[in-house]
């Protein structure tokens, strides 16, 4: 007989639902209780790309300690899905619990000795209580939550005190929200053994952080860093980034006078459109940015390459999901850096700023439409599905009023009048970087032509090779003066390196902390380092030169980030050791901790004593 | 083309415009196009109708593609910003603009590889968003820059240099503009400046999206016979049905058109827009009679010319959006940051 696994804010729970069942809200709202009891925890949604019918999960992991990386195996198991009952039940740890609709009895064949089985007859029990078919549809969800709070201990106000506040304004249906827990928790109170060996218990887990996906997050650094021109094409998974930023906007930039926008969202006909907007948009003065995932990268192509070397202010959110082509369009990857950072024919290449928190997400789109504007080339921000998505608990925002925005070089009227000499495309700094005007700023003075073509430092077109190529070694320069500007990569080293490290960034710094302290248990001490941007600045290779051996740990199947390194950073590829993770899924300190440790495994030479007789 | 540099000079009894400027002031850099282009005619229409509406150079942006018509843009308005985009992609550039800086006046040069082909999609959605700009196709009906190849909107049966026939149907960007809401609509011959002008005048004082087809002939590639876009063509076969004349308030309205030949429309900046019906039958301000009397004459062969369309009352993108008036380049961390102590609302909330 194996023991139920016992743990106080220490387990995962997964939610096995149809999509569009309404199961989203209620999940939501579990995982928020939890979060307002003091308890970090991590929710993930792993959907379908459906509407409606196709079964969808809903992971939360539970952890006082704060690891908040995904983590392999389940806990409990809250199966609402008859569908994917036998998937469910396989992925329920030895010990471990599984809460079904017992309203049908569960398949035989499907039940486990070592997993307790609970059943709650949902279905029926919401029969007797409510008569609209889509409120017993609805309110199945908020019954199993209701069963969980009885089950788990959640405290029964901070869910009633939910309810109220997501219905303010609609107070008639807080009512029979209230009664479908009520008629969860009642069962389980009657009829089940509480609390289970496996529960929750408020703590003082959480500070002052919050609850956000890194969408909305950035949405709001747009909102705050003063972009007007948001253009997009709808793509999962960056299409809540872009309703945000407009939802957001309607509310807080309004012209108090008028009530009319001071910004303009464009649902674009395609990726290619919504990037020329916003290039249309940096060129006349304004702070624009698109977000789009993989594909829309793809469409992007051609204009991301006139912005770089036509050298216009632009900023693009990618938000990786997974695979070549279609892929997996609702899982996660970080796939898309090499084509990010040299996106478009001939040699171009892009700054690309890396965040691994909702804070980050609104801090970097700040971030990024001031570099825009600083290095007048595209900014990419590199986030992914998980980090986009899901709702992170994150440091809550701050703003600094004295904080000025950063228009970079722009000249004036008075500014033309005062330079004698002006050229668009003059490093008169010693940057890299040209001062440029915009339309409609001067009668006589400061006109020029934008072009893809090669052009001199006045921007009149020539195709004289010594001129293109001494244009070309100016940009070179300004990514120099680029990777002294991005955000510096996070170090933890003790005084004295360790001879090994591992780099890695945005959602694969999670579930970092979790695997470098039970590598370090088995005995593999490991100095870290987290990139926050590209070009890399001297931290990045000073860190690997300190170390024999350094693992770079990312999600995807090529290495894209290590292939930067060494293409960057001329570094000798023996040097970094790929641990990869590429099923769609959230990296987990399991897989991390799995591959470092078989590698100094197969490191390791067999002694003599060994292998001889 | 020339090498020869323009000379600086003016000569002193050039007519100068309200601000005081020449012709002269509006030129550009000399055109690298073939002697003979049509394209080039279509910059000093441009050029004579921005000098004529005394337009401050400085105040408009030119836009472009890729191709022959899309280098135009260096060759009129010297003083003003230009933006020479990706093949077929200036609508979306154009479009991001405008957002940025209502302002200014825009003008969008393309050519018929680049807007009906390449192009087609963004031409067509910058239309639905009626971007408040004049957008200029300069049609020849083939691919001049690489040597001769059929565009998308050469008629079929019409020939190649080498007497091939074009196999496929004609698009027509004009008909497509009507039907999907430009505001303001004309075809014109780059051939005839007596008529181009004044439909350009009008097309730049129009609020809202102005489109015009302006067929300009290719002397390299598409100007023989068998060719449905030569000049000796275009001038053979195409009619004007209704013409737009735009007159300065301060210019006495002289009469001298037939009773209910013509009719004026007052427009926002105190000008009037004269409105010259050549046939009685044709509404220029009745989407559905203008395409019906488009598609039955196209039918004939015929290429109809003049004011093809008019909304007197138009609506822009802007106006759609309910953007403030101020271009939003122009606002700053005032009128744009909510601040610190929204932003702890914003915390507050997802706790």
């Amino acid at each position: 007989m194996t023991v139920p696994i016992q743990a106080v804010n220490d387990f995962v729970i997964k939610f096995a639902n149809v999509n569009g069942s309404g199961s989203a809200s209620a999940n939501g709202m579990f995982a928020k209780a939890l979060f307002r009891m003091g308890i970090p925890c991590a929710p993930r949604n792993i959907f379908p790309s459906n509407i409606q019918g196709l079964p969808t999960w809903f992971e939360v992991r539970v952890s006082e300690a704060g690891h908040l990386g995904r983590r392999e195996g389940i806990d409990l198991m809250v199966a609402m899905n008859a569908e994917t009952y036998a998937d469910d039940v396989a992925e329920v740890r030895p010990g471990g619990f599984l809460l079904h609709d017992s309203t049908k009895p569960f398949p035989k064949a499907l039940r486990r000795d070592d997993v307790t089985f609970i059943g709650v007859p949902i279905a029926e029990l919401i029969l007797h209580e409510f008569s609209d078919p889509k409120q017993r549809q609805l309110f199945k969800n908020i019954v199993y939550v209701g069963a969980l709070a009885e089950l788990l201990q959640i405290e029964w106000d901070v869910l009633t005190g939910m309810l109220e506040e997501q219905f303010k304004g609609k107070e008639k249906l807080i009512g029979p929200n209230v009664r479908a827990l009520e008629i969860g928790r009642d069962y389980a109170r009657d009829y089940l053994e509480t609390p289970l060996p496996i529960r929750v218990r408020r703590c003082d887990g959480v500070g002052d952080s919050i609850l956000i996906d890194g969408n909305t997050a950035a949405a709001l650094g747009f909102l705050w860093g003063g972009a007007t021109v948001a253009a997009w094409y709808p793509i999962t998974p960056s299409t809540s980034l872009a309703e945000a930023f407009e939802q957001h906007a309607s509310k807080l930039r309004k012209d108090p006078g008028s009530d009319r926008h001071r910004f303009a969202v464009l649902q674009a006909e395609d990726e290619l459109s919504a990037i020329g907007m916003v290039i249309g948009a940096g060129w006349n003065g304004a702070r624009s940015f698109t977000a789009t995932s993989g594909p829309g990268l793809s469409l992007m192509q051609e204009f991301l390459g006139l912005a770089y070397f036509a050298e216009i202010p632009a900023v693009l959110v990618d938000v990786q999901r997974a695979g070549p082509s279609t892929g997996m369009p609702t899982r996660t990857q970080q796939s898309d850096l090499l084509l990010a950072a040299y996106a478009s024919h001939g040699d171009t290449k892009h700054v690309l700023l890396l965040p691994s928190t909702p804070k980050e997400c609104f801090d970097f789109a700040v971030e990024a439409l001031d570099l825009a504007e600083r290095l007048q080339t595209p900014i990419m921000i590199m986030t992914d599905l998980d980090l986009g998505m899901n709702d992170h608990i994150s440091p809550p925002f701050q703003w600094d009023d004295a904080r000025r925005y950063d228009r970079g070089k722009v000249l004036d009227a008075d500014g033309l009048e005062q330079v004698k000499d002006w050229g668009r495309y003059l490093d008169v700094d010693g940057d890299g970087i040209g001062w440029r005007t915009l339309p409609g700023t001067h009668p006589e003075k400061g006109s020029f032509f934008t072009r893809g073509t090669s052009r001199d430092e006045y921007a009149k077109y020539t195709e004289r090779g010594e001129i293109y190529q001494r244009n070309m070694e100016r940009l070179q320069k300004k990514w120099a003066t680029a990777a002294t500007l991005v955000p510096k990569a996070e170090i933890r080293e003790g005084a004295k390196s360790k001879p090994c490290g591992v780099i890695f960034y945005g959602t694969s710094a999670p579930p970092m902390p979790e695997a470098l302290a039970a590598l370090k248990q088995q005995g593999i001490d490991l100095d870290s380092m987290r990139v926050r941007g590209f070009p890399f600045g001297a931290e990045v290779y000073e860190f690997i030169e300190r170390h024999e051996e350094v693992f770079v740990i990312e999600q995807n199947r090529d290495g894209q980030l290590r292939s930067l390194l060494v293409i960057e950073g001329d570094i000798d590829p023996a040097r970094l050791v790929p641990v990869l993770h590429y099923d769609g899924m959230p990296l987990s300190a399991q897989v991390v901790e799995r591959q470092i440790a078989e590698h100094f495994a197969a490191m390791r030479k067999p002694r003599l004593s060994e292998v001889t007789p | 083309m020339t090498f020869v540099a323009k000379p600086k000079t003016h000569h002193p009894k050039l007519p100068r415009n309200e601000l005081g400027l020449t012709r002269r002031d509006y030129e550009g850099a000399v055109s690298t196009l073939c002697a003979g282009c049509g394209h080039d005619s279509v910059s000093a229409a441009i050029i004579q109708a921005c000098h004529e509406l005394s337009i401050p150079a400085h105040r408009v942006a030119k836009l472009s593609g890729i191709g022959c018509s899309s280098k135009t843009p260096t060759y009129f308005l010297g003083k003003s910003h230009g933006f020479n985009s990706v093949h077929g992609r200036m609508p979306s550039v154009a479009t991001g603009a405008n957002m940025a800086n209502r302002e200014l006046y825009y003008i969008g040069i393309s050519g018929d590889g680049d807007s009906a082909s390449i192009g087609l999609g963004q031409f067509a959605h910058i239309v639905r968003r009626r971007i408040n700009m004049t957008y200029v196709v300069d049609n020849n009906g083939t691919y001049g820059l690489t040597k001769g190849q059929f565009s998308a909107t050469n008629d079929k049966g019409s020939t190649s240099k080498k007497g091939v026939p074009n196999l496929y149907e004609p698009i027509d960007l004009a008909m497509m503009a009507i039907q999907i809401g430009a505001t303001f609509v004309a075809r014109s011959f780059s051939g005839d400046k007596e008529q181009l002008v004044p439909l350009l005048k009008a097309a730049l004082k129009h609020e809202g999206f102005a489109f015009l087809d302006v067929i300009s002939p290719c002397v390299a590639f598409n100007n023989h016979n068998g060719s449905t876009k030569s000049y000796e063509y275009v001038r053979g076969h195409s009619s004007a049905l209704a013409l737009a004349d735009l007159i300065p308030t301060r210019d006495a309205i002289e009469v001298d058109y037939a009773p209910g030949a013509a009719e004026d429309v007052a427009m926002p900046d105190g000008s009037t827009l004269r409105l010259r019906k050549l046939r009685d039958d044709y509404d220029p301000r009745n989407r559905v009679t203008a395409m019906d009397t488009l598609m039955r004459m196209n039918e004939k062969g015929e290429i109809v010319t003049g004011l093809l369309f008019l909304d007197d009352d138009p609506s822009d993108c802007h106006e759609i959006l309910g953007t403030v008036d101020e271009p939003l380049a122009s606002l700053g961390e005032a009128e744009l940051c909510p601040g610190s102590e929204r932003l702890e609302t914003i915390n507050a909330a997802f706790r």
